[in-house]
């Protein structure tokens, strides 16, 4: 029995005269995912996407997985190809679906004939399937508004499918089609649910990393780099530039006031951020933050920490709790990673008593005993580069 | 940049004799000690010679070794096997500052219903023979304690506790972890009176998955692990031979006690000097610790940033917190010392690979670190 899968197109099918393009992302994304589990076609057709294995080797199970991660995708079903001759999908439905009628106590069957030299009309497919259904699973009854089961019968161009209830897909657009953006991610729980929140809507990614050793580990940065390997599941490939940070630390550790340090910092974050990010073709900068959930998270240091940046700052995460965020973290399998216990560089210098109401010509005039574009400069020229999901296929 | 490992207290690098073991019995002395034929006959003369090595450094008989996966396996199998051996009496007296192997087992003992006495060291991580005899019953079944203290190299009375059970004249069994002593200290487990003794290989230049467990003659404990009945029915499946050879060719690689520690204690007492003359440092270890280990404490720097300054400048140390964030280990806290100085401790531990330059790199490096890195504040 020959499969495949079969994927639905989200809010893709609105974009009007973009959508050819939005497809063309979707489809090579999916391509370059599949690669590493053998050999498949995929091919958009009918406003469906067609995932079907060439040959017995291709792992379809991981196939599948992988599906349910991609961007812009809004259901999929793994699906039988049948012969398009009504027994035929008669036979197949009753055998592909066994398990699942046998399990089941209501159903119904939705018929869709986008072939119409098929001599059968959509709602006499459903019926006819309906009725061989019933008398191999005595048991079941029809429910059209509420059913456990629901039998799909699709009769395309290039064959007829069968499959039973479609699973959700990730949702969103497709990445890449939305540009590039650049996450400033520490490690915790906040940062990576950010990074995928952003990808979800179509965005390309890229990841700034702030190091401080010795004050940080190694495990530390491997930690952000197992995360970003999760998120990548989603968003694909990116690379993470890792920036050293202890230096500038340690400046203004002393050479401002304590209570400023912070809001500082997160300044001077966002300012290599930027450089980082342009020079990556960056459009916007994608950070974790919650209103009010730290010091430096609130309206006022968020004010100070954005007159620094000229670039849109994206805060997926704004107006979320933090049990939402740690339920999306969960669902995405970053949670347990990020609970590891390493120090990250945000926690090292963190003064007693930070300014949460800091006000931007006092933070600024602080700032003036800093070589601020000397700073930056020394930093930028040390920073490392990481390669997150590229080339799995060599790897395994 | 020169490695100047200084950790070996974690672990030890692998001496060419018994990497050379390990690699003979994998590619050539293959067999299983089982089989009837030449193969198996000659794997099984090589596991003897490895026995009588171990034995031979215990001054114990070939067949009170019974080798295990390691020391953590030892322990297991003394502690719940003692146990049971002597239920009558659901009475165990133990330290506080043991390993989490021996830990964890009394922490499950407690939970099936035994009493567990732990005794509390003073600042140096020490126990006096005072408290091992008032603490041992002749209603105690199981005595516990560890030969020298992993973190800070305390030696604990392990005869005080062998002699009141023997003035007792009650059936206590005595197991002894001698992880960290096994290979620097005379162990005659026999003639002192210990019942069970636990080593490990990977401590004395030997492989990881080595370890091994002294059963005096005489005495029985029951198996944990059951199946094809190897060693002696003690540990059954089939024996890890390359490991447990190479623990042999490493324990017959040793130099002798009395010259090795001589140079490690100059290398000790140099650090010890060196780093006391350091500003806001504290030494933790005490003055009659066993000179492998030396434990001091960076006044107010994290012992993690100090541990990753240092291993900047290729010095590799543990901290007394292995990563555990803001929890200092449970023997510092046993030794209830400050909290800030808990969380500023650096454990170095030395083996005969060391040189005094080491030592010199290290006090240097101390006295730089302690410097330059930001202290926690208060």
């Amino acid at each position: 029995m020959q499969e495949t899968i079969l994927i639905k197109l989200g809010e893709l099918v609105l974009k009007g005269l973009n959508r050819k393009n939005f497809e063309m992302v979707l489809l090579k994304s999916l391509r370059r995912r599949l690669m590493s589990l053998g050999e498949f076609e995929v091919k958009s057709a009918q406003s469906t996407i067609y995932v079907i294995p060439q040959n017995e080797e291709a792992d379809l199970d991981a196939a599948e997985e992988k599906v349910g991660k991609v961007f812009g995708i809004v259901s999929y079903s793994r699906a039988c190809v049948v012969e398009k001759d009504l027994p035929a999908i008669q036979k197949a439905a009753a055998e592909y679906l066994r398990d699942e009628l046998t399990e089941a106590s209501t159903f119904k069957v939705e018929s869709k004939r986008s072939d119409k030299k098929f001599p059968y009309t959509s709602p006499e497919i459903s019926r006819e399937v309906g009725a061989y259904l019933l008398e191999q699973f005595p048991h079941l009854s029809v429910d059209v508004h509420n059913p456990d089961v629901e039998v799909r019968v699709e009769v395309r161009d290039f064959g007829a499918y069968v499959h039973g209830n479609a699973r959700p897909g990730a949702g969103g657009i497709p990445v890449g089609t939305g540009g590039k953006a650049a996450i400033l991610i520490s490690g915790g729980i906040d940062s990576p649910v950010a990074a995928w929140s952003i990808a979800k809507r179509g965005v390309e990614l890229t990841a700034i990393h702030f190091a401080s050793p010795p004050y940080t580990s190694q495990r530390a940065e491997e930690k952000v780099v197992r995360l970003l390997e999760k998120v990548s599941e989603y968003s694909g490939r990116m690379e993470m530039i890792t920036v050293p940070f202890t230096h500038i630390q340690k400046e203004i550790l002393a050479k401002c006031p304590e209570e400023l340090f912070t809001i500082i910092m997160r300044r001077f974050m966002m300012r290599t951020a930027e450089r980082i990010a342009r020079r990556k073709g960056c459009e916007a900068l994608i950070t974790g933050e919650s209103l009010g959930q730290v010091a430096s998270q609130t309206m006022q240091a968020i004010a100070c920490t954005d007159a620094v940046v000229q670039m849109p700052v994206f805060r997926p995460l704004i107006g979320t709790d933090k049990a939402e965020i740690v339920a999306t973290s969960y669902k995405i399998g970053t949670y347990d990673i990020s609970i590891e216990p390493y120090e990250d560089c945000c926690t090292v210098f963190t003064p007693k008593h930070p300014r949460t109401r800091p006000i931007l010509h006092i933070v600024e005039s602080a700032e003036s005993a800093l070589d601020v574009e000397g700073l930056i400069e020394e930093c930028m020229q040390n920073v490392w580069y990481t390669r997150i999901g590229w080339n799995r296929k060599k790897e395994e | 940049m020169r490695e100047i490992y200084l950790d070996n207290s974690a672990t030890t690098r692998v001496c060419p004799e018994a990497a050379q073991k390990a690699l003979e019995i994998m590619t050539e002395c293959y067999g299983n000690p089982s089989s009837l034929h030449t193969m198996g006959f000659r794997a099984e003369q090589e596991l003897n010679t490895a026995r009588k090595a171990v034995a031979g450094a215990l001054s114990a008989l070939p067949e009170e070794i019974t080798f295990t996966s390691g020391g953590t396996e030892a322990n297991n199998l003394a502690i719940f096997g003692g146990a049971w051996a002597r239920r009558q009496h659901k009475r165990i007296v133990t330290t506080a500052i043991e390993h989490p192997s021996v830990l964890a087992c009394m922490t499950q003992l407690e939970k099936e219903g035994w009493e567990v006495v732990y005794l509390r060291p003073d600042h140096f991580g020490r126990i006096s023979p005072q408290q091992v005899e008032e603490a041992i019953t002749p209603q105690t079944a199981l005595v516990s304690i560890m030969a020298v203290n992993n973190e800070v190299g305390s030696i604990l009375p392990i005869e005080a506790a062998a002699r009141v059970i023997r003035r007792n004249k009650a059936r206590t069994l005595l197991h002894v972890d001698a992880v960290q002593a096994f290979g620097k200290l005379p162990l005659k487990p026999g003639k002192i009176g210990v019942d069970l003794m636990t080593v490990s290989a990977h401590k004395i230049h030997g492989p990881k998955g080595a370890g091994a467990l002294y059963i005096r003659k005489g005495v029985h404990i029951p198996a944990r692990t059951l199946g094809g009945g190897q060693e002696k029915g003690m540990r059954s499946g089939t024996e890890a031979l390359p490991a447990w050879c190479a623990f042999g060719a490493a324990v017959q690689a040793l130099p002798s006690l009395s010259q090795e520690e001589s140079a490690i204690r100059t290398l000790w007492k140099y650090c010890r000097e060196g780093i006391a003359a350091i500003p806001d440092t504290v030494i933790q270890s005490p003055e009659d610790g066993l000179p492998y280990i030396l434990n001091f404490s960076c006044g107010g720097v994290k012992a993690e940033t100090m541990l990753h300054f240092l291993e900047e400048r290729g010095i590799y140390v543990s901290s007394g917190s292995a990563c555990a964030k803001g929890k200092a280990s449970h023997v510092l806290e046993a030794m209830e010392l400050p909290k800030q100085q808990a969380l500023s401790s650096i454990r170095v531990s030395f083996s005969r690979e060391n040189t005094l330059e080491d030592a010199q790199a290290l006090v240097q490096a101390v006295e730089e670190g302690m410097k330059t890195l930001v202290r926690a504040k208060n």
